[in-house]
């Protein structure tokens, strides 16, 4: 099962769900939302922390956090 | 009208929803910032006058994505919210949402709307909206969300007179909640909904998820609401987690029905042209330092030509008065001690003006956000995290508006951290004591083509600072323990062209709070110097005229005697006692008691020093010398060597002694604030005062 931390600078993928739960409660208020596509737009000079387009706006995390959304294959 | 009679309406939004924007054109110059009771969080409230006449009271609540607060600026929009006896509680919400982004906008609406306040929704930046081709049917969605819809543009100003009208009117509340949270937890919400008496089923739920956080709430009523929650099976996480996806459910059915999206998906935004080049691996960082650099070049560059006039006008005006008003003690009070240090707060307007309106350009631009998000990973190997970089930055200005801006660092470890060293970053208060020093000591010449020397030294001060603070928080990271898990979760908002009523209204009212803070605590200490200085118990003090009559010989002139005397008088006076008291200690630093003088008055501020320096070399110097500061400093003479006072050793190493030392009541304060106890102020002062002193020292010894 992938990550969306594996995610490849521009590549797309569909959220499927969270491996934790308090994180995922403010990830989906964040409109990270199982089933909504996410796409990798940034990733910081150093590798971390990376944004993502979801929802129609820009968000930024870091690359542990965003390994706790799964992707669907 | 009557003031119990004024209606209180809130503004809430997410943050980057333009609601700052909106509430500078709801209020305009009626604007007050304040304190929430019982809290360190700004409360910044204003007046509108209503097309009906009525006066409204606006209060600009903290951004925030959720009713479920993250950090605790957040936490204040729920007590509010939540505490129907707050005295902030609002009749009237507006809720303002970025049209171009509804979907995540709508989550907060819908919760603030199922606890029953009567509210209007504010569809703000439809520019943007347009922009991005999206096409919003306004009726079908206000049908849908069942509220009053107003679509603003703050930049322009389109729609406000609409929303003032609108805001005359009685909104209806709706009888059936947006979202049916009741099926989630029936028995909770019915037994809380009993013993506290509440009509809302949203405002019981949010009881029993929130009852530990929520202030107002007894330990007795906390204790009561988590036996109810343990007899009744209800768990926060995963209901929570039931609660956002259907609320998301609904909205995205709406917002689907209601908007159409006919942008070319292929088509890139400006905001991601930009960002490309922004948080590129070399342009990035090369922008960044640019920035910072652009900034120092231009308090320096920019503000001489005004710094100037308001001191050679004070200069003048101290002379007009001496000239009118008979040779007294009163006169000398109000030469000498008042306008001497008005001179010293009035003179860094236009330094602190540049630099808030910098900072206020980074923040309106959207670039802030960028710039925390290049340095994350820098400042996470010091201890840090990406967010320290806004209360870093802000230090630059102010460390007491930084710290309080520490709280949107969830981490308490990071927090801590970044409280701690925040007050290293070289503040608008010590850019007075530099600028004389380096005005002394530096040469106004032109390096490499464009760079001003002056304004060169000025940069390795602020980075000193800048080394200093992340120094010292690598050292902290390995002192302090943790298990707390840090976030970083944080939107990157479009790129916009920033509000110049924005910028103008935060120039405004910063140098307003730094005239009168700051201003009041300059001129009472100037005061007080003024007496300490002019006034002695000692015998030589009430023997100075013959003393120095014999000392000096009778052939002098009548103004040699004077000017000898004034020195002599001064140096056995009150506050020599004092600096002579501290010479001992301060002598390997290159420091006479005059300085020691400033020293001492420095620990109530910083910026302190300069009027310090102006009164006792106004006491200190004849009654018609019409000279400023800077001329008397220059002037002044090492009473042992001869040669000049401030020489490049003295003033190096008193620059490092200011850029390190914690001499500021004010930050102490906010810091026993904000952690809540003595411990960490009282280490932060030990430290500071000990880093500046042996730093000081090494300057010292390396010059002369």
């Amino acid at each position: 099962m992938r990550t969306l931390a594996q995610l490849k600078k521009h590549e797309k993928g569909i959220i499927k769900g969270f491996n934790d739960d308090t994180l995922s409660v403010k990830l989906m208020e964040m409109g990270c939302l199982p089933g909504t596509e996410v796409s990798v737009d940034l990733i910081a000079p150093f590798g971390d922390p990376i944004a993502i387009g979801v929802a129609g706006y820009c968000l930024s995390l870091r690359k542990n956090e965003a390994a706790c959304i799964m992707i669907e294959e | 009208m009557s003031k119990a009679e004024k209606i209180k309406i809130a503004l809430i939004g997410n943050p980057n929803s333009g609601k700052t924007t909106l509430f500078n054109l709801l209020t305009g110059l009626n604007q007050k910032t304040g304190n929430f009771p019982g809290v360190t969080v700004d409360k910044k409230s204003g007046f509108c006058k209503l097309p009906d006449g009525t006066v409204a009271e606006i209060i600009d609540l903290p951004g925030t994505y959720s009713i479920y607060p993250k950090t605790l600026d957040e936490q204040v929009v729920q007590d509010v919210l939540l505490d129907l006896d707050h005295p902030q509680h609002p009749d009237k919400v507006i809720i303002v949402a970025d049209a171009s982004n509804l979907k995540r906008n709508l989550l907060l609406f819908t919760q603030i709307r199922d606890l029953g306040i009567p509210l209007i929704l504010v569809l703000n930046m439809m520019d943007v909206a347009q922009l991005k081709k999206l096409n919003i049917d306004l009726r079908g969605l206000s049908i849908d969300l069942g509220v009053k819809i107003v679509p603003t543009n703050s930049h322009s100003g389109d729609g406000i007179n609409v929303l003032k009208e609108a805001l005359t009117q009685s909104l209806i509340k709706s009888k059936r909640p947006f979202y049916d949270t009741y099926s989630l937890a029936p028995k909770t919400i019915d037994k809380i909904k009993e013993d506290f008496s509440l009509t809302e089923d949203y405002r019981a739920y949010q009881f029993a998820q929130q009852s530990v956080r929520l202030n107002f709430l007894s330990q007795y009523q906390k204790d009561e609401i988590n036996t109810i929650k343990t007899n009744n099976g209800f768990y926060d996480v995963p209901t929570q987690s039931q609660e956002t996806l259907g609320r998301y459910q609904l909205i995205s059915d709406i917002v689907d029905r209601n908007i159409i999206n006919s942008k070319d998906p292929l088509k890139k935004s400006i905001t991601e042209k930009i960002d490309a080049v922004v948080t590129h691996a070399v342009f990035g960082y090369l922008i960044f330092f640019l920035m910072l650099m652009l900034i120092f070049q231009a308090i320096f560059a920019w503000a001489e030509t005004p710094m100037n006039l308001i001191e050679g006008g004070i200069a003048e005006f101290s002379n007009l008065v001496k000239d009118v008003l008979p040779t007294d003690v009163i006169t000398d009070l109000l030469t000498d001690g008042i306008l001497a240090g008005l001179a010293g707060v009035l003179v860094f307007i236009p330094q602190i003006a540049i630099l808030f309106a910098f900072i206020a350009l980074l923040e309106e631009s959207g670039y802030m956000s960028r710039a925390v998000f290049l340095m994350d990973k820098f400042m996470r190997k010091f201890g840090l995290n990406g967010k320290s970089v806004v209360p870093l930055i802000s230090g630059m200005a102010c460390a007491i508006p930084a710290i309080m801006a520490t709280r949107n660092i969830e981490s308490w470890k990071d927090r801590l951290i970044t409280i701690f060293v925040t007050p290293f970053m070289s503040c608008s208060a010590r850019l007075p004591v530099y600028a004389i020093l380096i005005g002394l000591v530096v040469p106004n010449d032109t390096v490499l083509g464009f760079f001003n020397l002056q304004g060169l030294v000025l940069q390795g001060l602020y980075l000193l600072g800048f080394i200093a603070a992340i120094g010292s928080a690598f050292v902290m990271k390995y002192i302090l323990k943790t298990k707390e898990r840090a976030y970083f979760i944080m939107e990157l908002p479009g790129y916009k062209i920033p509000s110049w009523k924005n910028i103008g209204l935060t120039i405004y009212d910063k140098s307003r709070t730094f005239v009168f803070e700051a201003g009041k605590v300059i001129i009472a200490i100037s005061i007080i110097l003024w007496v300490l200085a002019s006034y002695g118990f000692n015998e030589n003090f009430q023997n100075a005229e013959t003393n120095v009559r014999v000392e000096i010989g009778t052939q002098a002139t009548d103004e040699a005697y004077e000017i000898a005397l004034n020195a002599y008088k001064l140096e056995h006076s009150i506050a020599g006692s004092f600096g002579k008291f501290i010479e001992p200690v301060i002598r390997p630093l290159g420091y006479d008691w005059k300085i020691g003088i400033a020293l001492i008055t420095s620990f109530a501020a910083r910026e302190v020093f300069v009027g310090t320096m102006s009164t006792i070399y106004s006491i200190g110097a004849s009654d018609d010398d019409e000279t400023t500061i800077r001329e008397k400093l220059s002037e002044e003479k090492n009473a042992q060597t001869g040669e000049p006072m401030y020489s490049p050793a003295v003033a190096f190493s008193l620059m490092v002694f200011y850029a390190f030392a914690m001499q500021c009541m004010s930050t102490l304060a906010v810091v026993y604030r904000e952690t809540k106890g003595w411990k960490w102020p009282m280490i932060q002062m030990v430290y500071m005062t000990a880093v500046a002193y042996l730093s000081a020292l090494l300057v010292y010894n390396l010059f002369s």
